[in-house]
């Protein structure tokens, strides 16, 4: 009787998250992304890598468990701090009557130089910042411009797309046309004149702040594959019957483009949702070493990769294995995810 | 004449990564020497598991029971190397199947694709194959054959399309041909054509056919032996007249008498079931209701499709030129004709899916055609559709009970939602399902069952027309029959007006109170059923009423 006394069918969210637990890959990748965010909005939130811009070790800073691996580039260092006195040059010095007013007032103050760790936990970079915690706080840029990209892209990318494919005719002609002046100009031309524009044009107070700039630059000229997956699709289902019986029985267009087709096309959407992603994180890598991607006060994978270049040629190589791998993991985890996404949203496949 | 092919205790699996379903339960038949093997059952009775087990075409989650044998001159096909296999496979056993569009390559010339055969198999040169091909064109009666090499595919009719394919089947004269329901994809007419080349072209080259169908009533004319075959079991075998004549089984008895007869109009079709559970048939007499005042009139209907040949040409092409019809409450007007007639489009003007050209379509004397969409709206639940492929016309992404709440949300009919998937239920009581099928999906359905929901949704918002396209086409026809008992139940419960469409003139004649036969867009021939079949006026219905499946060939 209790299927009789239920009235609604199950609910769509309860099955989706019923069935994403049921296969096994998809449950561990949900868990590593879930793992991912949280240390997002910790990060975020100041309570992890805090101090990933404080020197907290020795330049280069040797990886905790390679301890014993001679530096020579701190011991370069050290070896060129000034020892022993300065000759007195007090005769013909002019500023030699103030040295005694200086030298008081310096007194006043007191500069503390913290205590340089030979090793960190996975090493340290030039400056002797702590490489974990870059990591971390590169995630949570690199992962929040690949996404917000991403989505932002694939919106505009899917309503153009559906509104070009379903409504056809000059609908489509416009939005060709658009989609043909977007994908003939060099994208990395457009990057450029986009960022410039941006950064120094009629709106750079609004995004002064830093990462949207980014985000915006990739939407833009990222949604055009999209655009022409969905539009596709489109086209094939406007005319399926499924869609003509649903104009029969009196649904408006929105709701045979948005409710009825949408989600029999969404697979699509969320297979190239992922490949945006990916695509997206690896463009910002490239912004960040050109100089256009995020602020030089922020940290992200690809400002890492782009410091990584020339430590590697002296053997450093624990940053860019740092931000490899937690980009490795995130964009491996994040793929299989949005694929088990689209199976658990495939009813035929339950 | 002895066996040509033998299958023996053949037993067949489908083995995913957690369970294994046993679909071919120890199957045997002989194909015999220069003869024609039927093998009938509807669909998932195992027919096709079974005759493309024989090719080694089966898909790779597949598993052959090793105690099966399929003995073919003196080999076992089950474990012959697969180089022998891939000789024997177009050589010695050839096969066409169902979709002709699908099953030729549509980038490559049919010339070509006919040569490739001949020149895998007989290592002819592309001169002389194409010689050959053009020899072979002629053989299965496709005209021009020179011409007509260097054509690609979608240039073809279906019925050429399923020419080529033959041809390219009997290209190395085989001497067993496996035919997959070749003819389900065509019209009624071209069918036959088809069914006649094939009987021809055995008996010419002296091949064994094992033809593959659904419908028994068709290889009644062209079978010598049949097999009948019913979830995985042969239920009755034995040569084409005895099974024709004196049935043994009581499921053979139900495939012979679920086509609609043509001499009579009884209330209700038997269907399978009567005969399974050896119920008392009702051979009662059809009543029809008078004719009254017309619910739907159509007149001069016409549609012109433009299309562009240049930048700024186009040309028109008459998808339909002049239709009037007009039908009342409780009745039905049938139209018929084969496909590119027309026939879909004017259900579509009607249903305001298409936009018409000219003419006009009143409901109950409001003209439709000149509403705006939200003027419509109100007229869409008085005046409602039911698609030919049930497999296409549901979203596959929504349950069952979504799908039948959604028309009523719509159209403001129930007062919660509660009540509205209460309202669905009844709805699935009226049209024979139960009501746990609210929260299931389309895919889990079969094809009846499918255009049963499509019923329940059009008559979700309860509306006094109901055009039915081809509702039974897709289906078997064993399945027809309970969908056409369930229209004309809730024609006369509900007092429906029916614009029934078909290619099926049996249909059309067994449903309609009048018929109009279409033929490229023209109406060539009306009246009722009866005077259509009795006196044929117009050469075109009597070429649809000659291709109608009547069992035995004559002569037999």
């Amino acid at each position: 009787m209790a299927a009789i006394l239920d009235l609604t069918p199950e609910n769509a969210w309860s099955a989706l998250w019923r069935r994403l637990r049921e296969d096994r890959a998809g449950a561990v990748s949900l868990g590593i992304v879930a793992a991912y965010l949280f240390m997002i909005l910790f990060a975020a939130a100041g309570i992890l890598a805090r101090g990933w811009s404080q020197e907290v070790g020795v330049p280069y800073a040797n990886p905790g468990f390679l301890g014993e691996r001679p530096n020579l580039e701190a011991a370069l260092r050290k070896k060129t701090e000034r020892k022993g006195v300065a000759p007195d040059l007090s005769k013909v010095d002019p500023l030699a009557p103030k040295y005694s007013e200086w030298e008081r007032r310096t007194q006043a103050l007191r500069t503390v130089e913290p205590e340089r760790a030979m090793t960190l936990p996975w090493g340290g970079d030039r400056w002797g910042h702590d490489v974990l915690a870059k990591a971390i706080k590169g995630s949570q840029v690199s992962i929040a411009v690949g996404v917000a990209a991403a989505l932002c892209a694939s919106v505009i990318g899917t309503l153009l797309g559906a509104f070009a494919g379903f409504y056809g005719r000059w609908v489509n002609d416009v939005l060709e046309w658009l989609y043909n002046v977007f994908t003939s100009i060099p994208s990395i031309l457009l990057i450029f004149s986009l960022a410039a524009v941006l950064r120094s044009g009629p709106f750079a107070n609004w995004f002064a702040s830093g990462i949207w700039t980014v985000v915006i630059i990739l939407a833009v000229t990222g949604w055009t594959g999209m655009y022409r997956l969905v539009r596709a699709e489109y086209m094939k289902h406007r005319s399926r019957e499924y869609v003509l019986a649903a104009q029969a029985i009196g649904a408006s267009a929105t709701s045979r483009m948005f409710v009825h087709i949408l989600p029999n096309v969404s697979h699509v959407i969320l297979v190239q949702l992922s490949l945006l992603v990916v695509a997206f994180i690896k463009v910002e890598v490239i912004l960040s070493f050109l100089g256009l991607g995020v602020p030089v006060d922020m940290v992200s994978w690809g400002t890492m990769l782009s410091e990584a270049q020339t430590e590697l040629v002296i053997g450093k190589w624990w940053q860019l294995a740092a931000a490899t791998v937690f980009m490795a993991i995130f964009l491996t985890a994040f793929s299989m995810l949005t694929d088990s996404l689209r199976d658990a949203l495939d009813p035929k496949l339950r | 004449m002895s066996a040509l092919l033998s299958v023996r205790d053949l037993t067949v699996s489908f083995v995913t990564r957690r369970t294994s379903l046993e679909v071919v339960h120890g199957v045997s038949f002989e194909v015999r020497e220069n003869a024609t093997l039927a093998l009938v059952g509807e669909s998932g009775s195992g027919k096709t598991v079974s005759a493309m087990s024989i090719l080694r075409l089966l898909p790779e989650n597949a598993v052959v029971d090793p105690a099966s044998r399929v003995d073919y001159a003196g080999e076992n096909l089950l474990t012959v190397s697969s180089a022998r296999m891939r000789a024997l496979r177009g050589r010695e056993i050839s096969a066409v199947f169902q979709e002709p569009m699908s099953s030729l390559n549509p980038v490559l010339t049919v010339g070509e694709q006919v040569a490739e055969v001949l020149r895998l198999h007989r290592r002819l040169s592309v001169r002389n194959a194409l010689e050959r091909a053009a020899e072979l064109f002629d053989e299965v009666g496709i005209p021009e054959p020179r011409a007509r090499l260097r054509a690609y595919p979608h240039e073809l009719s279906g019925g050429q399309q399923q020419r080529v394919m033959i041809a390219m089947a009997i290209a190395n004269e085989p001497k067993l041909l496996i035919a997959d329901e070749p003819t389900t994809a065509l019209d009624v007419t071209v069918q036959r054509q088809v069914l006649e080349l094939i009987a021809r072209l055995r008996s010419r080259h002296r091949m064994s056919v094992l033809f593959i169908s659904h419908d028994l009533g068709l290889v009644g004319e062209l079978a010598d032996d049949v097999v009948v075959m019913r979830d995985g079991v042969v239920r009755e075998s034995g040569p084409v007249e005895r099974i024709f004549r004196a049935p043994q089984d009581a499921y053979t008895r139900a495939l012979l008498a679920c086509r609609p007869p043509l001499d009579s109009r009884p209330r209700r079709l038997p269907v399978i079931d009567d005969f399974m559970r050896s119920a008392h048939l009702n051979t009662a007499p059809l009543e029809r209701p008078a004719p009254g005042a017309p619910v739907v009139e159509a007149k001069h209907l016409r549609k012109e499709f433009r299309l562009r040949t240049g930048l700024f040409r186009a040309k028109s092409l008459v998808a339909v030129s002049d239709v009037s019809f007009d039908v009342a409450r409780g009745r039905t007007v049938g139209l018929v004709g084969e496909s590119g007639s027309g026939k879909t489009t004017v259900a579509m003007m009607v249903m305001r899916l298409v936009e018409a050209s000219g003419g006009e379509a009143r409901l109950e004397g409001t003209e439709l055609l000149g509403l705006t969409a939200a003027q419509m709206l109100a007229f869409r639940r008085r005046i409602q559709i039911v698609f030919q492929n049930p497999y296409a016309s549901l979203n596959p992404r929504r349950s069952i009970g979504r799908t039948l709440a959604e028309p009523m949300r719509i159209h403001g009919l129930g007062a919660s939602e509660a009540e509205r998937y209460e309202r669905a239920r009844t709805l699935l009581d009226r049209v024979g399902l139960p009501r746990e099928a609210m929260e299931r999906y389309p895919h889990e359905f079969s094809g009846g069952q499918r255009q049963r929901i499509a019923i329940a949704r059009a008559l979700a918002v309860e509306p006094e027309v109901l055009i039915c396209d081809e509702p039974v086409s897709a289906l078997d026809v064993s399945v027809q029959a309970t969908v056409l008992n369930l229209l004309l139940d809730l024609q006369e419960s509900l007092g429906l007006a029916y614009v029934f469409i078909s290619h099926d003139l049996a249909v059309v004649k067994y449903m309609a109170d009048e018929v109009l036969v279409m033929r490229a867009g023209e109406v060539v021939e009306r009246g009722t059923p009866e005077a259509i079949f009795r006196a044929p006026q117009h050469e075109y219905t009597r070429n649809l009423l000659a291709a109608i499946p009547r069992g035995l060939r004559s002569g037999n």
